[in-house]
């Protein structure tokens, strides 16, 4: 008999929920029973709640079941799962899932599909093929592909890729660097660590090329301390593309060279901002940098950088494969391409959606998400991470693009939404945001070192009760200082949760026997 | 006139300024081989420093003259760079560092009553060492498994859905201990 391949991740997550035991019952249970199997340890697909999700190749279909435990193995053995056999855990064909079907997958089209470390695997599904092109290219040529795919930077600030490109290809120089920034410090974001688990050869071919189309030999990842799975991943993967010829002094044989080195953090939010970021690389307290100089004209070692996110370098590969236009095709107004959207929280159906731009918080939330995990009502989600606004459900319809959002006062950010039920305190959550800006604040600018400290002692004075009126006149003064007068993103969008808060929740910053009374009302009706 | 030539002094012979001198022999060796692999990279202190703190647990201070001096760099920037990153320790941690995420995808899933239990089960507060020298609890702002919390790492490894009766039995204490493990 022939062997059959059984998938089961090695994500992270997947292994928080006992991915591991589950490998070795499905070794053991074949090897007692004298299945031949071929078990690969894929990524993840980004569907939480049935993970740990295997997959068993069946004539070409993968049936998946979830989500197991490692009791359940035998069992499953004997249901015959090795064919696609009848279980109460069986899901069918993974790719016939809605939550899976329904999505665009551009950027994770290989993430749980393929063995995250075999070039072989990844060649087979379309990888290097962008790199391929781009080798054949003028890099002035590539720059612009990218140009018009109308691909923004997907760590935040959304910035056009192709013109931060252009202007680090412009500037003149002996040597310039290309970094990636795997600082994914936001809660409720996992996009980058999934797919430098799952696939890492597609962030390395992003690179790469964006290392052909600026003239950049060098290049470095600044990966977070906290995530010691995909530092092993990425650390394997370099040193197999460095030996296959992937990475090096001569790349795929065009003579070309492009050096990657893999930094790793120090448990710092703040170098998730770029140049607080570049400071950390060059060996410094990540403090932040004035702008201007932009990095692209003066950044890592004062030299040309292009710094970009994981999944922005992630989304080249495929720009380049099936053309600018492609990619552009998809979207909404300004925002090209799809959005690798994080469902997180307290939510049903937590995950990672790739959607287009232009999908609504509702569909997302509702459809995708399956609403809260304990079935309570959603009262507030939060997008974008510590520094994103917190939107109340009368917001939920509004399309998720870059400027349909900001309208709103929000921000997509990193394309992390964290669900809330009924029961959250917001004035809390406000609390907590200061809190966070102050622990986290590198220093360098009043507003955000002493606004924040002074942020919580506001709002612990008003959910005291004490002035409650004037101190909240004050807090939205001490927030508009901080707004306008931060140097960088932390201390300058840290007041949007504590304002959207204030705006949309304003009765849980009542004295507290009042917000008891408005929390009792709001179980009742 | 003639002037008697002076002769000068033979010069002490000052002793080669060894900067790691008193420095307990496993630090002092530590600091070395991993300034030894690692220091002449680009930017190299804050791969020094976890290198350091990989191998002995912590950056002890008495370390940083040492550190400091194969970088060619001064004691202040060393200083500075460690107090920086929440990561880097000066003090010894115990044996079991437990990073309990108390950001908010955690907190939508209840992390704060996992974070009081923490502290109560191990009578210590963050930052903190218990009294036997077995666990330090150390907060830390998202482990990336934000749809699967609340979320807590020891030993590497990370956890999901961790109630306060998974938490004692991931660490083996109280009466959740006995029981089987799932």
């Amino acid at each position: 008999m022939s062997e059959t391949t059984v998938y089961v991740p090695r994500d992270a997550t997947a292994l928080s929920l006992g991915a591991e035991d589950v490998a070795a019952a499905i070794a053991a249970e074949a090897g007692r029973r004298g299945e031949s199997i071929r078990l690969v340890r894929n990524g993840s697909r980004g569907m939480f709640w049935i993970e740990p999700l295997v997959e068993v190749d069946v004539k070409g279909t993968r049936v998946a079941y979830g989500p197991v435990a490692g009791k359940d193995v035998a069992r499953l053995f004997d249901a015959g799962f090795l064919a696609g056999g009848r279980h109460r855990l069986r899901l069918g064909p993974v790719e016939e899932i809605p939550y899976l079907k329904k999505q665009e997958r551009l950027t994770f089209a290989r993430v749980g599909v393929t063995d995250p470390l075999s070039i072989d695997d990844y060649r087979a599904h379309g990888g290097f093929r962008g790199l391929e092109k781009a080798l054949g290219m003028a890099p002035g040529d590539v720059v612009q592909a990218v140009a018009d795919s109308g691909l923004r930077g997907r760590g935040g600030a959304a910035f056009p890729t192709g013109i931060k490109w252009k202007t680090a290809a412009d500037a003149p120089a002996g040597q310039k660097y290309v970094v990636c920034n795997a600082d994914e410090g936001d809660s409720g974001t996992f996009a980058d660590r999934m797919l430098i688990e799952g696939d890492p050869y597609c962030l390395i071919e992003g690179m790469t090329i964006a290392g052909l189309a600026v003239g950049a030999t060098q290049g470095y990842v600044y990966l977070r301390i906290e995530y010691p799975h995909a530092q092993r991943v990425l650390e394997a993967a370099i040193t197999q593309a460095s030996r296959q010829g992937w990475l090096g002094g001569n790349i795929h044989g065009s003579g070309q060279s492009f050096h990657l080195h893999l930094r790793m953090a120090a448990g710092a939010y703040i170098c998730g901002e770029e140049t607080s970021m570049l400071e950390s690389l060059e060996g410094k307290r990540g403090q932040i940098r004035y702008k201007p100089p932009l990095p692209a004209i003066k950044g890592l070692f004062g030299q040309p950088t292009v710094i970009n996110n994981v999944i922005t370098f992630a989304s080249v590969p495929i720009i380049l494969d099936r053309g600018a236009a492609f990619y552009a095709g998809h979207g909404a107004g300004r925002s090209r391409g799809t959005c690798t959207f994080q469902l997180a929280g307290n939510v049903k159906h937590g995950g990672l959606v790739e959607k287009a731009f232009g999908i609504t918080l509702r569909e997302l939330i509702d459809d995708y998400g399956g609403g809260t995990a304990n079935g309570r009502p959603v009262r507030a989600v939060q997008v974008g991470g510590p520094l994103g606004a917190y939107i109340a459900p009368s917001q939920f319809d509004t399309a998720l693009d870059y400027e349909a959002f900001a309208k709103i006062g929000g921000m997509i950010g990193h394309g992390g939404l964290v669900v809330f039920d009924d029961r959250v305190d917001m004035a809390a959550q406000a609390r907590y945001a200061m809190e966070f800006c102050a622990i986290e604040s590198c220093g360098k600018c009043t507003p955000c070192r002493i606004g924040s400290v002074r942020g919580v002692e506001v709002i612990d004075r008003i959910r005291a009760g004490i002035e409650r009126e004037k101190n909240v006149v004050l807090l939205r003064d001490l927030c508009r200082t901080m707004l306008d007068g931060s140097l960088c993103a932390l201390g300058g969008m840290a007041p949007f949760p504590v304002l959207s808060a204030l705006d949309h929740f304003s009765e849980d910053f009542d004295k507290p026997p009042r917000r008891a009374a408005g929390r009792a009302a709001r179980a009742v009706s | 006139m003639k002037v008697k030539p002076r002769t000068l002094a033979a010069p002490v012979a000052l002793p080669p300024h060894d900067p790691g001198a008193d420095l307990k022999p496993e630090i002092r060796d530590a600091v070395l081989d991993v300034s030894g692999r690692l220091g002449r990279l680009p930017g190299a202190l804050l791969p020094v420093l976890h290198g350091v703190q990989q191998t002995l647990g912590y950056i002890p201070s008495e370390s940083v003259g040492l550190i400091a001096n194969r970088l060619n760099l001064s004691r202040a920037e060393v200083h500075g760079v460690i107090s920086f990153y929440h990561f880097f320790r000066t003090e010894k941690p115990g044996e079991r560092v437990i990073y309990l995420c108390r950001a908010e995808a955690c907190q939508a899933n209840g992390c704060a009553a996992l974070e009081t239990h923490a502290k109560k089960r191990l009578g210590v507060d963050y930052h903190q060492t218990t009294a036997d020298g077995r666990y330090t609890l150390e907060p830390v702002y998202c482990l990336g498994n934000c749809a699967c919390g609340p979320s807590l790492m020891i030993d590497g490894e990370l956890h999901s859905r961790v109630t306060a009766k998974r938490f004692d039995r991931l660490l083996g204490i109280g009466a959740a201990a006995k029981e089987s493990t799932s």
